[in-house]
Parts: C-alpha cells; sequence; structure tokens
C-alpha cells in the first residue's frame, strides 16, 4: 500500500481508474426526489394539521431546493467524480428531518413545555451554514491527504473539543448529561465536531504506526498480542473515553469514539486481536462506570423495564433518581403507528415531550409513517454507511481508506446508538439522529462529514492520469516488414 | 487494507440489521400490545376524540357530550355531560377525562366509544362513506320516575340505598344511593375538576358519596332477613302454614346460653303463629326458627336467595353475607338479621321479589340492549331465572304474611290504595354494643288486581339525624318504599 497514484499497475483500488463516469447527472436526478419527497411531505402535515396547506410551503421549498441545488454545484465544480448517492441521501434525510421539526413546532403541548415553537426556522439556518461549511470543505480541501499533516494538532483539538464541556461557566449541565458548551446564548455540542477531528488523528496516527502495531506482537492462544508499547495508544483512547463517560455521563459518545479508534484500529492493523481487545475493555469500562454512576443506571433499568421505570416516573419517587417516562412512551409511539403509520401529522409523538424533536425524532417517524418509514430511514442511513466503506475502498491512498472507514464507522455507531435506544434495542444514550435531529451542531458535523467522505470518492473515482508515454515502449515496438 | 474493510462493511450492514429486526418487533409483533395498553394515553385521546354515545334511561338520554376547548395541554375535544348526575350516578358511574370510567361507562366504553368489535363493520363503511366515527348506546331497563322517588326520597332522610326490581323479569328498575356525586364535576381535565374529584374521595370526606350504597355496600340487613328465615321454615317443612303455632316460649333464652332473647317492647310473641311473628316482628319465633332448622339448612336457603354471590347487573354487586360457622345461639341471632349477617339493598330486593314472583328469583340486570350508532340493535337482554328459593305454594303463604304486616302491622305505611302490598320492616342495630344509630329498613312488593307484581323494592336508611328511638324501617324507610312502587305503577298506566 506504498501505492502512489500515477502506478495504476499497482493500486488496490476495486475501482477502475481509467474512464470512471462521473456520475453528476445521477446526482441531479436523485437530488430532485430528494427535495420533492419533503415538499410533499411537508404539504401533507399542512393539510393533516390544519386542513391547508401550510403557508410556509413555497419559501421551505425553495429553500432546500437553493440549498441542495448550491451543494450539487459545489460538487460538480469541485468533486467532479464524487459519489452521487451521498449528496442526495443527506439531501433527503434532512429535508425530511426539516419537517418532522416543524410538525413537533405545531404542537402545542411541547409549546407549552418550550420544547418547540420555532425550531424549523432555525434549524432551516442551521441547514444553510451546513451546506455554507459542506461547500468550503469541498472548496478548501483539495486533496484529502493534506489533512495527514495536521494529525496532532487534530488530537489536542480533538481533546480540547471533548474537554470544553467540562470547563466551569462554559459548560452546561442539561438533563443529566454534560455534552453541551454555552455560548452567547447558543448551546454546541463539541463532541459533534471532536468526531471528525478525532477521525483525522487516528488515520494519520494508524497510517504511520500501522506497520509497527501489526507486525511487532507475540502469538499467544490463537491471539496476537501486541508489545506493551504499542498498546499505549488503545490503552490511552479507552481511558479518555472513560473519562468522558465520568465526567460528563455521556455512554454514546465515548461509545462512539472509541468503536471508531477500535474500528481504525483493525483496518489499519487487519488483526482480529484489537477487536476482542477493544470489546472487552468497553464492555469492562461500561460495567465498571454502571456500577457507581446512578444516571446511567437509570437508563439500563429504563432500558431493561421502561414500563416499570415509566410508573416510577408518574408516581413521583424521590430517591435522588430522575426517573424518565421517555422510553415507554417512544416505545408506545413506535406502537401505535404499526405497519403502516398513522400519517405525517396524525400522531401523539409530543406525548414523548422533553427531545420529542432531537434525540427521540426517530419515534414520530415510527408513529406518522410506521414501520415501513422507519425502515426507509434505516436504509438510508445504511446507504450512506456502505457509500462511505466503498469510498474506504476506493480509496488509493491508506490515509484515505483510514479516514473514510472512521467517519462512516462512526457514522453508522451514532445510527446505532441512538436508534437502538429510542427503539429499546439497547440503553439509551443522549445522541441526536444525524441530520434528522433538531440542533445545529449535528446538522453541520454531520454535513462536513459528508463534505470529506465526497471529497475522499472525489480523489479515488477521479481517473489517473494516462501514463507517461515512455521512450522504451516507443523502441521496442518498432516492429515493421 | 480492504479484507477488514469489506467485514467493517458487512458489521455496519448487521448493525442497520439488528435496527431493522429490533423496528419490526416493536411495530409490527408488538404493536397491538402497544397500541391499546391503557397507560398509552393515545388509548384515551382517541376515546375523546368522538362524542360518547348515550345511557339511555325511558328512551331519553341521561347523558351527554361537549365539546371542550382545545388547550395548550388538553388533548381531549369531547367531554361527558349528565343530566341528574347525582341521582343516576349509581347507575353510569363516570367517564372522566382525568380519572378514567367506572360501572355502565367503563364495563361499555366499547359500545359508547364505538370501538367494540361488534362495530366493526359499521366503522369500516363510516370510514369509505366518509363518516366520523360515532359511540352506540347502552339502553336500561330502567324507570326515571321510580328513580326520581327513590333518590327523593333518600335526600330528605340523609344517607340511604334504594334498590328495585321487576320481578317478573329481574330488570332493575330503580338504583339510588345517597350522598351522591355528580360525575360532570370531574368530566374534564382541568384543575378544577381534579379539586371535585379529589374533593369526593373517601378519605377526604367521610360520607364517601363516590360508594354505590345499593350495590356495594353490606348492611345488616335486621329483621327483613325474616322474611328468608321464614321461607326456611316453611321449605323444609317445620311449619306448613303461616297460621300454625309455633312453640316458642317467652322469654326465649338463647340455645347453649343464658342470655335471653328480646323483643322490641311488649308484643304477643308467646307460641305466635308465623303470621303474628312477622307482623309484630317477633325476634323470639324466628330466632327459635333459625336454632330449630340449624346452620346448614339456612345457609342453603339463604343462598337460594343469591347470599353469598356477587351480583353481576352487569355492574358488579357485592356478595352478601350469611355466616358459615356458627354456634345454635349464633345462628339464632343471624336469623333474625344481626351476628354477622349482612346484605347489599339489592339483595334485599331480590329476596322480595322472589316471593312476589311465586318463588321464581329472576337474575337481576339492568342493560336492556346495546344499541349501534344506527340504533340498530347488537345485544337484547334476555330474563334469566337464577333460582327457585321457594316453591310457588309456599311463596303464597309467604305473600299472605307480608300482606298482612302492611295492611295491620309494622309497615303500614306502605300502603297504596287499589293495589296489595306485602312487605317487611327492619330496624338493625349495629356499631360496637350497638353504640351507633340502627339502619331502617324497609323491603317490599306490589301485586296488582290482575295478580301480576311490578315492583318488589328494598330501601335502607342510614339516618344520622333522626333520634335514635325515632328509628324504625317502618316510619324512614317505607314511605320511600311506597312512593317508588307507586311511580312504578302510575308509569305503567
Amino acid at each position: 500500500m506504498s501505492s502512489s497514484t500515477n502506478t495504476p499497475t499497482h493500486h488496490t483500488s476495486t475501482i477502475g481508474s481509467i474512464g470512471a463516469p462521473s456520475r453528476r447527472n445521477t446526482e441531479l436526478a436523485l437530488l430532485v426526489f430528494a427535495v420533492v419527497i419533503p415538499v410533499f411531505a411537508y404539504a401533507n402535515v399542512g393539510l393533516a394539521i390544519d386542513d391547508k396547506v401550510p403557508t410556509g410551503l413555497l419559501s421551505y421549498g425553495l429553500g432546500l431546493a437553493l440549498l441542495a441545488g448550491v451543494a450539487h454545484l459545489a460538487v460538480r465544480k469541485f468533486a467532479p467524480y464524487a459519489d452521487p448517492l451521498l449528496l442526495p441521501l443527506a439531501t433527503l434525510l434532512n429535508g425530511l428531518g426539516l419537517v418532522i421539526i416543524w410538525r413537533l413546532d405545531q404542537s402545542k403541548l411541547l409549546q407549552s413545555i418550550n420544547q418547540a415553537g420555532n425550531a424549523a426556522p432555525r434549524q432551516l439556518l442551521y441547514t444553510a451554514l451546513a451546506i455554507a461549511l459542506f461547500v468550503a470543505v469541498l472548496f478548501f480541501l483539495k486533496d484529502h491527504r493534506v489533512l495527514q499533516r495536521y494529525t496532532y494538532i487534530s488530537m489536542v483539538g480533538a481533546l480540547v473539543l471533548l474537554l470544553l464541556p467540562l470547563v466551569p461557566g462554559l459548560g452546561a449541565n442539561i438533563y443529566g448529561a454534560k455534552i453541551w458548551i454555552s455560548v452567547a446564548g447558543f448551546s454546541i455540542q463539541p463532541g459533534e465536531f471532536a468526531k471528525i477531528v478525532l477521525a483525522i488523528f487516528f488515520a494519520g496516527y494508524l497510517m504511520v504506526k500501522r506497520d509497527a502495531l501489526a507486525l511487532a506482537s507475540r502469538r499467544f492462544m490463537g491471539l496476537y498480542l501486541p508489545r506493551g508499547r504499542d498498546l499505549g495508544p488503545i490503552l490511552v483512547v479507552w481511558f479518555i473515553s472513560i473519562l468522558i463517560l465520568v465526567f460528563e455521563t455521556d455512554l454514546g459518545t465515548s461509545l462512539l469514539f472509541f468503536g471508531m479508534f477500535v474500528i481504525m484500529l483493525y483496518v489499519a492493523t487487519e488483526r482480529t486481536s484489537w477487536i476482542v481487545f477493544g470489546l472487552l475493555m468497553s464492555a469492562g469500562g461500561a460495567v465498571g462506570v454502571a456500577t457507581f454512576e446512578p444516571h446511567i443506571q437509570t437508563r439500563v433499568q429504563a432500558w431493561l423495564d421502561p414500563m416499570h421505570e415509566y410508573m416510577l416516573s408518574q408516581s413521583g419517587v424521590k430517591d435522588g433518581i430522575i426517573h424518565s417516562e421517555q422510553a415507554m412512551q417512544a416505545l408506545w409511539a413506535f406502537g401505535s403507528g404499526g405497519t403502516l403509520g398513522t400519517g405525517l401529522g396524525q400522531g401523539h409523538s409530543e406525548l414523548i415531550r422533553f427531545a420529542a424533536n432531537s434525540d427521540f425524532i426517530l419515534a414520530t417517524f415510527g408513529e406518522e409513517l410506521g414501520l415501513a418509514g422507519v425502515m426507509a430511514i434505516l436504509v438510508l442511513y445504511g446507504l450512506i454507511v456502505e457509500r462511505g466503506i466503498r469510498t474506504a475502498l476506493a480509496a488509493r491512498d491508506p490515509f484515505g481508506k483510514l479516514l473514510a472507514v472512521g467517519l462512516s464507522g462512526a457514522f453508522a455507531l451514532q445510527v446505532f446508538v441512538v436508534a437502538g435506544g429510542v427503539m429499546g434495542l439497547i440503553p439509551l444514550t443522549g445522541m441526536t439522529m444525524p441530520f434528522l435531529a433538531s440542533g445545529g451542531s449535528s446538522v453541520i458535523a454531520n454535513w462536513a462529514l459528508v463534505g470529506v467522505l465526497i471529497r475522499i470518492s472525489d480523489t479515488a473515482r477521479r481517473p489517473a492520469p494516462a501514463p507517461a508515454p515512455s521512450p522504451d515502449a516507443e523502441m521496442t515496438q518498432v516492429v515493421r516488414p | 487494507m480492504n479484507k477488514p474493510l469489506r467485514r467493517i462493511a458487512i458489521f455496519c450492514g448487521l448493525l442497520v440489521l439488528a435496527l431493522l429486526l429490533r423496528d419490526n418487533y416493536i411495530q409490527y409483533v408488538q404493536a397491538d400490545s402497544l397500541r391499546t395498553d391503557s397507560h398509552n394515553r393515545r388509548v384515551a385521546i382517541e376515546r375523546y376524540a368522538t362524542p360518547r354515545g348515550n345511557i339511555i334511561v325511558d328512551g331519553d338520554p341521561i347523558t351527554g357530550a361537549t365539546e371542550t376547548k382545545k388547550n395548550g395541554i388538553n388533548d381531549f375535544v369531547y367531554k361527558r355531560t349528565y343530566k341528574d348526575g347525582a341521582m343516576w350516578a349509581p347507575v353510569t358511574g363516570y367517564a372522566s377525562q382525568a380519572f378514567d370510567a367506572s360501572q355502565l361507562e367503563k364495563l361499555d366504553d366499547g359500545i359508547l366509544t364505538g370501538n367494540d368489535d361488534r362495530l366493526f363493520f359499521r366503522n369500516t363503511l363510516d370510514m369509505i362513506t366518509g363518516k366520523g366515527k360515532q359511540g352506540g348506546n347502552v339502553v336500561t331497563t330502567l324507570n326515571g320516575a321510580a328513580q326520581k322517588a327513590a333518590y327523593k326520597g333518600l335526600l330528605s332522610r340523609g344517607k340511604g340505598a334504594v334498590a328495585a326490581i321487576n320481578p317478573q323479569t329481574g330488570a332493575i328498575l330503580a338504583l339510588a344511593s345517597t350522598p351522591s356525586y355528580d360525575p360532570s364535576a370531574f368530566a374534564g381535565n382541568t384543575n378544577t375538576d381534579a379539586k371535585a374529584w379529589n374533593k369526593l374521595q373517601k378519605k377526604n370526606n367521610p360520607d364517601d358519596p363516590m360508594l354505590n350504597r345499593a350495590l356495594r355496600e353490606t348492611y345488616p340487613p335486621g329483621s327483613t332477613f325474616k322474611v328468608v328465615t321464614a321461607a326456611a321454615a316453611l321449605e323444609n317443612g317445620l311449619y306448613t302454614t303461616a297460621d300454625q303455632r309455633t312453640d316458642t316460649p317467652l322469654p326465649y333464652i338463647l340455645k347453649g346460653t343464658r342470655t335471653e332473647l328480646k323483643n322490641e317492647g311488649n308484643i304477643p310473641c308467646k307460641d305466635a303463629t308465623m303470621r303474628i311473628a312477622l307482623r309484630y316482628s317477633c325476634n323470639t319465633v324466628f330466632g327459635k326458627i333459625g336454632t330449630d332448622l340449624g346452620k346448614d339448612k339456612m345457609l342453603a336457603e339463604a343462598e337460594k336467595f343469591g347470599f353469598g354471590s356477587e351480583q353481576l347487573t352487569p355492574v358488579r354487586s357485592n356478595a352478601s353475607v350469611f355466616p358459615k360457622s356458627m354456634d345454635p345461639a349464633q345462628t339464632a341471632l343471624s336469623s333474625i338479621g344481626q351476628f354477622e349477617t349482612a346484605a347489599t339493598p339489592l339483595q334485599m330486593a331480590m329476596v322480595a321479589s322472589a316471593v312476589a314472583n311465586n318463588g321464581t328469583l329472576m337474575k337481576p340486570y339492568m342493560v336492556d340492549k346495546l344499541q349501534a350508532p344506527s340504533l340498530d340493535v347488537i345485544s337484547q337482554a334476555e330474563p334469566e331465572k337464577l333460582s327457585q328459593p321457594l316453591s310457588e305454594s309456599n311463596a303464597q303463604i309467604l305473600q299472605s304474611m307480608m300482606e298482612t304486616v302492611v295492611k295491620e302491622g309494622t309497615g303500614t305505611k306502605a300502603q297504596i290504595s287499589g293495589v296489595t302490598v306485602g312487605g317487611k320492616t327492619g330496624t338493625a342495630q349495629h356499631g360496637v354494643a350497638n353504640s351507633e344509630k340502627p339502619y331502617a329498613w324497609f323491603i317490599s312488593y306490589a301485586k296488582l288486581p290482575d295478580g301480576s307484581s311490578p315492583v318488589a323494592v328494598a330501601v335502607v336508611v342510614e339516618d344520622g339525624s333522626a333520634n335514635r328511638g325515632d328509628i324504625s324501617g317502618g316510619g324512614l324507610a317505607a314511605p320511600i318504599a311506597r312512593d317508588v312502587m307507586k311511580a312504578v305503577i302510575d308509569s305503567k298506566k
């Protein structure tokens, strides 16, 4: 894998280097769907709630179309060979998210507890900012390999971002998790951005150290045990993720970072032993922390027996723990939706109350679009992840491969952790559904993530320059009768 | 690096697959049980999304629905209203947005909301034709005039209950309980409703207005139980006529003790016939009959009248009690309605109705039919025989005894001109060492000249305000029973 891009006979890509079509028109056609579907959904919600087409439909439709158009033109100009699916998938999810956020804005119950009201216009603004960042990524980042230079700066940056919520006066403890910082009235979740920065650090670090990690090891009971000094980094990252868990009570983020690191380590070293260590250490860490952190214990209890937790929350038990009815409310929302859902605007997912339009937004999809709708959403996420990994497969440099798989893996884990938590598959953690959920940090960071993936895929799919004419070949070809 | 990459791709695919499987589990496999979970507020939201069907008496609804203003938090659209709510509460129960429902409102909730499976076909048709969902109606057997007479009579006396039955069918005609409550007061979902509800709870209100005394309270039946004892004597052949001399000494010493069983006042009970004994309400005669028959025969007869089992009308009534293990002295006390004997007003109305119906006890019921929103009948009640506590001839002997009570005994205040009335008074002592004011009882039936018997009634008055000496079944309860019977007879004309 020490290949350079101009030796096509040795590259490891599965995609032919020559003549890959740019597929920009495919992307444009898909984008039309990605804009039209949410516009129809928006009209549908308005008709269901007020019996009339919502007044904001035109501006919403034009706004979404404009954003998608700008993003498309940017890709056409700066990344002409990029994967044609990523942008439409992200646009569709973002558009549907906006519709559901607007729908929850209309709920009088949520308005009365100040959980909604004007989240949709704000989200549209954040989306515009996110698309701007997306375009900026494509414009300024002409080649993703430039990021290798910032390996250690990224490490410092990621740590700073992660620890910001612990800075007194800056961090904000919202509903038991300290993962926000509050700046000038805006709440930001630095963890969302740390995800990308950390992936850059891991990719840069592992690209350099992967041979040492893979080869300098002893075989023990069928597993390759790495040397202590090579084991160091994973222990450090494990320790940091535990620290996050303990001090910010954020199970999701620590699981996400640790999982991302293990995936990248495994890809870099091709050693299964790292996965085994990773699983053992994360399990050990999680169990260890869960034994003394009441916030996490409650979540585990709510996962094991949501009904019991619901009854506790209703009876107002005062045992120093905030009991939450949300897990059960989310299950009821899903169950009430059934196979086909109640129809947009016709469910009662506002009963989830707090975080109905952020962490729990999938429950509204579940209730109003039913099993069919949620499966479609999950498949859209699955497609983003698999296109990301395909980009990693196609990338010709190890840094690009690691970065692409790191970002895709983190994205997949986030979707799994959030959707699994809301659906009661695993304990609930406080993370947001990428693109769907209300929240600026999340939508901006995930558009940046897609921007980086599109940049890598453009580099990977770009046709290699034709081999320089070789004077030797010229001579041997002179065979004339 | 590509081999691990492909594996990671598979791993991510498995993550998505796990989510898809979980989603199918909760949205397909578990969907129905989650959707209909009673804690799921959507169930209540749907219940109040359309006007409820009505509960109907004499062809007119005694319930209604009003649209509540949809404010910020209230997601219920329609609220239940009641006409004469306090009077009908023992029949209807309540349907509250905040506090669920009870009795008929709860038991027939499916029909009233229109969610019942039996309405499925019609609902589907309505959905296709674009009509909104409607609730069906519950048509009761009650008689508005009788209910009004019962409630008015009780109100003038304070606390108490009335149960009236049509002896020939078992149809319940009146079911009143005081003090009562107006279910309209807490039908909504506001703070006012919550306050009204809390005020009615037993812990905040010693009068316990939400107790349905006609069905759920068991009182010592006192002397009215002597009708059951007389039936047992006739059925077991202890005496074969009403006018046979009983071999009862005066004073009568309870068997196995040195305690004397006393009568109220100086009444001719020595060796009295059963007719005389019932007319004057002799404790000695019926106490001795109980002892002579023994507890097993007494219990068997009481059970034939319905003691010992709950009645489902379809609203459940508590089981009345005739004790199972007693010594002969306790049997004597139980046989005059004391010791541990306890009966609901409905139970005592059943006793009177079995006698009036020539010994056949019909199963009490109060829902005549269930109607679809279109007024099509979904189900129609059929009168059903419950048991035969006594033979026709013995029943007629007992009738003549009870008629003597009203004609020239303790129950003269129940007389109605042109109608034959049979009855029995009761004054039940209760409390430790009879410390509390006694309950006044009256059970009776009316018989028309054509021999038919349209109504049997039981009245109990827990009158805390009357002077102790004035409390008697004949004085307090009989006039109420008379008014109820008269209302039924007048409404037949």
